[in-house]
């Protein structure tokens, strides 16, 4: 935008989409807080009143809600290790010249295109049911006691889920990482004797730190978020040992009908989701700059 | 030592040959051009030799070893890529010192070496810098660094100077050429450029789709260019080949004269015609001259020639430097 004349021309032609995202957020955002500062349940509609931070403070001091986030910080953190260890692990195995590799890629892209419920339905009964599941046949196969992983181990179960959606993507945009590494760098890294292992911590992974900044950044939005795969398999349970933080807020509104106090959590849960993003932007961020 | 023989190497890939069968001596201390046009061949000959592609067949022999399935580090060469190819996240330092690092040599060593080769190449101020924070002619020296303290047999240098400006490459080329009297080793140096080539070499190699068109010193191949292919590469401005009648009067297919063998008049000379274009460099003139009967000649005229487009020419070849070729393009000896 070199002259005063393009730029005032350039903010009145963005100016109605500015407008419409605005308005896009702020309407939400506004309507949330001010639910959660009503006595507002659906069991009892049209007596709402006015009741201040009553419910935040309810929402605050419920045990259920450290348990939940901590099981949110852990879900998170598990499938972040997982994706991004394996991510790298899968996109240089992809990496190597083999034959068939295209269907192969293609293969592995496939499970971040399966619908959440749908693959946590199939992990559920298809290969984690104690009695039926693939994980058991194998374990008897091998003269071991069969898991029963969502009573044993939900949250773990869970994060291997959520962890098989996003390797997927993970290792896609480190393939593309990795191919993108220059060949002459590669070659030079050869003449100089490199062997495997230092070529793969010298050069790779330093040339990797940014787009593992990029899946961090990413799939951390979006694994704040989990909830289909816990609706669709332990329904928080047992007890609250797999309710993350979106889960809570769904129980509140709509097993407890309490709308008031699911708003506060709501608003509590975007709270805690900026400082997370402070946070990773803070320690990692810098990696995205030139 | 450094000492490379290449023996009917051949070089296919799928069924597309790349080099038909090179056989190519080069001695220990010797400045090696690889040049030729786009596509010829001269890198993929250089990286066969660099170990970075195997030989379909044929034997390559580094200091009489037999060195053709042996990996690229063991072969105790090093390569400056066009690219440079330097670690970008590595301060110059650890650039320099990578290759020792993975040789496993001892930190003291290669504190030692690195700060020689350092100071060897005017970086001593830029040792703690990255590589982006440089230019593109220090990029160069790092890339030249990493070769040097490795003390290999011989250098291998792959279009080294075609990512830097005009003023930088000269520059550059004197200090390749003095680095090379310095360490007295062994270097390859592959270019599409005549002119580095004609500067640099002890000895040049022209290819041409794979073959070696010729091999010679410098101004070996200048007077005496074996074929058409290598009497029109070698030279600037090119050399002028004629064909028709007027070389069939000195019994050739095709005769070559050199635009600085031509004499240049005002009014008389053997072939008149009219100057087309006058490329005023200062100390000399180029003159492209459309002369009646034989077509577009290039000369070269003194700087002092005040000529300019349409200015009538005359134009006296030097008898004696006139190149003769047959019709194979072989050139014809006296």
């Amino acid at each position: 935008m070199a002259t005063r004349q393009t730029r005032i021309l350039a903010h009145a032609a963005t100016a109605p989409s500015t407008l419409v995202l605005f308005l896009w957020m702020i309407v939400p955002l506004a309507m949330t807080i001010y639910f959660s500062l009503l006595r507002y349940s659906l069991l009892d509609p049209g007596n709402e009143s006015f009741i201040g931070l009553v419910n935040y403070e309810y929402f605050l001091s419920d045990p259920a809600f450290f348990a939940a986030l901590f099981n949110t910080l852990k879900l998170v953190g598990g499938v972040l290790l997982i994706s991004v260890v394996g991510g790298i692990l899968l996109a240089l195995l992809l990496d190597q010249p083999c034959w068939g590799r295209g269907i192969v890629r293609l293969m592995v892209i496939a499970p971040f295109f399966v619908m959440p419920t749908v693959s946590a339905l199939i992990w559920k009964n298809l290969l984690m049911h104690p009695v039926q599941g693939l994980f058991a046949w194998i374990a008897n196969l091998l003269g071991l006691q069969p898991i029963d992983w969502f009573a044993q181990a939900p949250l773990t179960a869970i994060t291997l889920i959520v962890a098989w959606q996003w390797l997927p993507f993970a290792t896609l945009i480190l393939l593309t990482a990795i191919q993108s590494l220059d060949e002459e760098q590669k070659e030079a890294a050869e003449m100089d004797g490199t062997p495997p292992l230092s070529f793969f911590f010298y050069i790779v992974l330093p040339h990797l730190a940014r787009p593992i900044t990029v899946v961090i950044l990413i799939e951390t939005i979006f694994l704040l978020n989990v909830f289909a795969e816990i609706l669709v398999t332990t329904g928080g349970g047992p007890g609250n040992l797999t309710t993350n933080i979106p889960f809570l807020v769904y129980a509140q509104a709509l097993l407890q009908f309490d709308v008031g106090g699911a708003s506060a959590g709501g608003i509590i849960a975007v709270i805690l989701a900026n400082i997370v993003a402070i946070f990773l932007v803070r320690m990692i961020g810098r990696n995205l700059e030139a | 030592m450094g000492r490379i023989h290449l023996k009917g190497v051949r070089k296919a890939f799928g069924d597309v040959i790349v080099i038909p069968s090179i056989d190519l001596d080069i001695a220990d201390g010797e400045f090696v051009v690889f040049v030729g046009p786009s596509g010829c061949g001269k890198s993929t000959l250089l990286r066969l030799i660099a170990g970075l592609e195997d030989v379909t067949s044929g034997r390559v022999d580094i200091d009489g070893v037999d060195m053709t399935n042996v990996p690229p580090a063991k072969r105790g060469l090093s390569m400056v890529f066009q690219s440079y190819a330097l670690y970008p996240h590595m301060s110059v330092r650890s650039n320099i010192a990578f290759g020792l690092k993975m040789a496993g040599e001892s930190p003291e060593i290669i504190k030692q070496k690195v700060e020689k080769a350092a100071a060897t190449l005017n970086l001593s101020s830029y040792l703690d810098r990255k590589p982006r924070q440089l230019s593109g002619g220090q990029r160069q020296r790092v890339a030249i660094g990493r070769a040097i303290v490795r003390e290999p047999k011989a250098f291998l240098f792959d279009e080294p100077l075609s990512n830097l400006d005009a003023a930088l490459r000269v520059q550059m080329r004197l200090e390749i050429t003095q680095l090379h009297q310095q360490l007295a080793t062994t270097m390859i140096y592959v270019t599409h450029d005549q002119v580095e080539a004609m500067t640099m070499a002890d000895k040049i190699v022209v290819l041409n789709a794979g073959n070696i068109e010729q091999v010679g010193a410098p101004l070996e191949l200048y007077n005496t260019p074996a074929n058409l292919f290598v009497a029109g590469f070698i030279g600037s401005p090119k050399m002028n080949l004629l064909n028709g009648a007027i070389a069939a009067k000195f019994g050739a297919g095709t005769i070559g004269i050199r635009p600085e063998h031509i004499a240049t008049a005002r009014d008389r000379g053997e072939w008149q015609g009219v100057v087309r274009v006058a490329e005023h460099l200062g100390s000399d003139t180029f003159l492209h001259v459309d002369a009646e009967t034989i077509g577009r000649i290039t000369a070269r005229a003194p700087g002092e020639l005040a000529l300019a487009a349409g200015d009538k020419v005359g134009l006296t070849p030097r008898p004696d430097r006139i190149h003769r070729f047959d019709s194979d393009g072989r050139a014809m000896r006296a």
